[in-house]
């Protein structure tokens, strides 16, 4: 018996192994080289070039800006989403489509502004200088661009549960003599915490990855620059380049897969029943 | 449940009168409430009965401190609260749809109200477990405590939310069409139970309902609602023999 609305069966095998084709080109293919290319010049020159001073601080630099905007964004993602889900206030629907711009504009356009602000003809370039204050070209500057490209990772997803989630439960907390602190944390907090990591998660995948707005704000001056801008120096640089850059890729893709494995258990965890266990 | 309460009952407590003046309340253009003023006596058993959209669910919140009226004041005895938020007022309030925590068993959602105090007044573990044990024995849920509110029926978590809700001793008790949402038999069980706890406690209630036959069955004095505006207020009886208009006439049907 065939259902009403499923195609052809010729149709239904094209479909899903073109499916299956795109995604070992795409995906798999890429991954698949990452590590061989990697690992071409044996294991020895794989951990070498790992080790080297220009890597080593690249890999600092990533995790120290990761470090930095995950907490940030998280902070700003909750009160977002709280502010959208608990208050009526003009411009609501306007609000939430601002918070994705990050998600429709360049990376690097986003660089560019924190450029034309922070830079040293930007607007409070002047001011800046007789302070001697650096932003662009240092870690706050790399801060700010990652900050604005991962912006709507947390409030994207914790939007919609809280508006689903109504607000009754915290009325009632309410009634019952909680304050605003005791209301997030033992009524709100519990029901969105499995979110908030996962926006945390997504943010944070997408901080350490980050190349157009990095790129912009960092330069290219070598020790101030985070794994993907590193990956490309070592690209361009000669003196066995190549396999320096596939083997600093492969942390990237490590850092990846970890992610996507935290990920994919979150929404089993999600998924499965009575997640929401008493403490 | 009959029998609930009759060997155990509640610490005494400080009940008192409920009185609002002259609350009007918009949303958007929707005039919910139109210049609403009305007196409930300690220890009364009050309805707010009426159609769906005429205002009494509004005006219970706003007795709880759960909306902010535009104009009008809200009094609890002769202390005016109007300005006070619902943390500070602690009426009692028991939802439509429970608004159980549903990530906390029995036990924690009736201690609730009880964790969230400040330090000074806080009450032990052990006073909190023999409150939440005494409160899980009137509401003839014991053995309860480590379940969840997914675990239980519907009537199970309408009383797990009224002991929640009298776990903090509060001065007046506001039940949002407490039967709403549960079937027949069980409305009637609850029902019953609910006057017989009033009848032992004397808790000053109000009650929001648009059935007709639960209000008059129930109350001391109904309030009838239209449009936002109180229509007549008075015993059951009362209203029966000498509805003052024809909104009243046509909906108790007499």
């Amino acid at each position: 018996m065939r259902r009403a609305t499923s195609d052809p069966k010729p149709m239904r095998y094209l479909l899903i192994g073109l499916v299956f084709a795109f995604i070992t080109v795409f995906l798999i293919f890429p991954v698949v080289v990452i590590m061989l290319e990697a690992l071409r010049n044996g294991l020895g020159f794989y951990w070498e070039s790992l080790s080297a001073t220009h890597s080593l601080t690249a890999i600092r630099l990533t995790l120290l800006v990761a470090l930095a905007v995950v907490p940030m964004n998280t902070l700003f993602g909750i009160s977002a989403a709280w502010a959208v889900t608990h208050f009526q206030f003009r411009g609501k629907a306007l609000l939430i489509s601002l918070i994705e711009i990050p998600l429709w504009v360049s990376p690097v356009v986003g660089g560019l502004v924190f450029a034309l602000i922070f830079g040293k003809l930007g607007w409070l370039g002047g001011w800046l200088e007789t302070h001697q204050i650096q932003i662009l070209f240092a870690y706050p500057g790399i801060v700010l661009g990652t900050a604005f490209v991962t912006f709507p990772f947390v409030a994207r997803g914790l939007i919609p549960l809280m508006q689903s989630q109504g607000s009754a439960e915290e009325e009632a907390a309410l009634t019952l003599g909680a304050n605003s602190w005791q209301l997030f944390w033992r009524v709100t907090f519990p029901k969105i915490k499995w979110g908030v990591l996962y926006g945390m998660i997504l943010c944070n995948a997408r901080a350490m990855g980050e190349f157009g707005a990095v790129s912009v704000v960092a330069g290219s001056i070598q020790d101030r620059i985070t794994i993907p801008l590193q990956i490309e120096q070592y690209y361009l640089g000669l003196d066995q380049g190549l396999p320096r850059a596939f083997a600093l890729a492969s942390i990237l893709l490590f850092l990846s897969l970890v992610t996507l494995a935290i990920k994919v258990g979150l929404e089993w965890r999600r998924l499965a029943p009575n997640i929401v266990r008493p403490h | 449940m009959e029998a609930a309460g009759s060997q155990h009952r509640p610490a005494p407590l400080i009940f008192m009168s409920v009185e609002v003046k002259h609350i009007s309340k918009k949303f958007g253009t929707f005039p919910a409430l139109y210049e609403v003023s009305l007196q409930v006596q300690t220890g009364e058993l009050l309805a707010l009965l009426g159609p769906s959209g005429s205002g009494k669910t509004t005006l219970l919140r706003v007795i709880a401190g759960l909306e902010i009226p535009d104009a009008g004041q809200v009094f609890f005895e002769n202390e005016e609260v109007t300005e006070k938020s619902a943390y500070e007022r602690r009426a009692g309030f028991v939802f439509q749809q429970y608004a159980l925590f549903q990530h906390m068993n029995v036990f924690e959602n009736i201690a609730f109200g009880l964790r969230v105090l400040p330090g000074k007044k806080r009450p032990g573990a052990e006073a909190i477990t023999a409150r939440v044990t005494e409160l899980l024995r009137l509401i003839q849920l014991e053995g309860y405590e480590k379940r969840l509110p997914s675990q239980l029926s519907g009537g199970q978590r309408q009383r797990v939310a009224l002991a929640r809700s009298l776990a903090i001793e509060p001065r007046v008790l506001l039940l949002d069409e407490p039967f709403g949402a549960l079937d027949a038999r069980v409305r009637k069980d609850l029902r019953k139970w609910l006057r017989h706890f009033h009848d032992q406690t004397h808790l000053t209630s109000l009650f929001v309902t648009h059935d007709q036959d639960e209000a008059f069955e129930l109350a001391d004095r109904v309030v009838i609602f239209n449009q936002g505006r109180i229509q007549q207020i008075g015993a059951p009886a009362e209203l029966r023999q000498n509805p003052q208009n024809d909104f009243v006439r046509e909906f108790l049907d007499v």
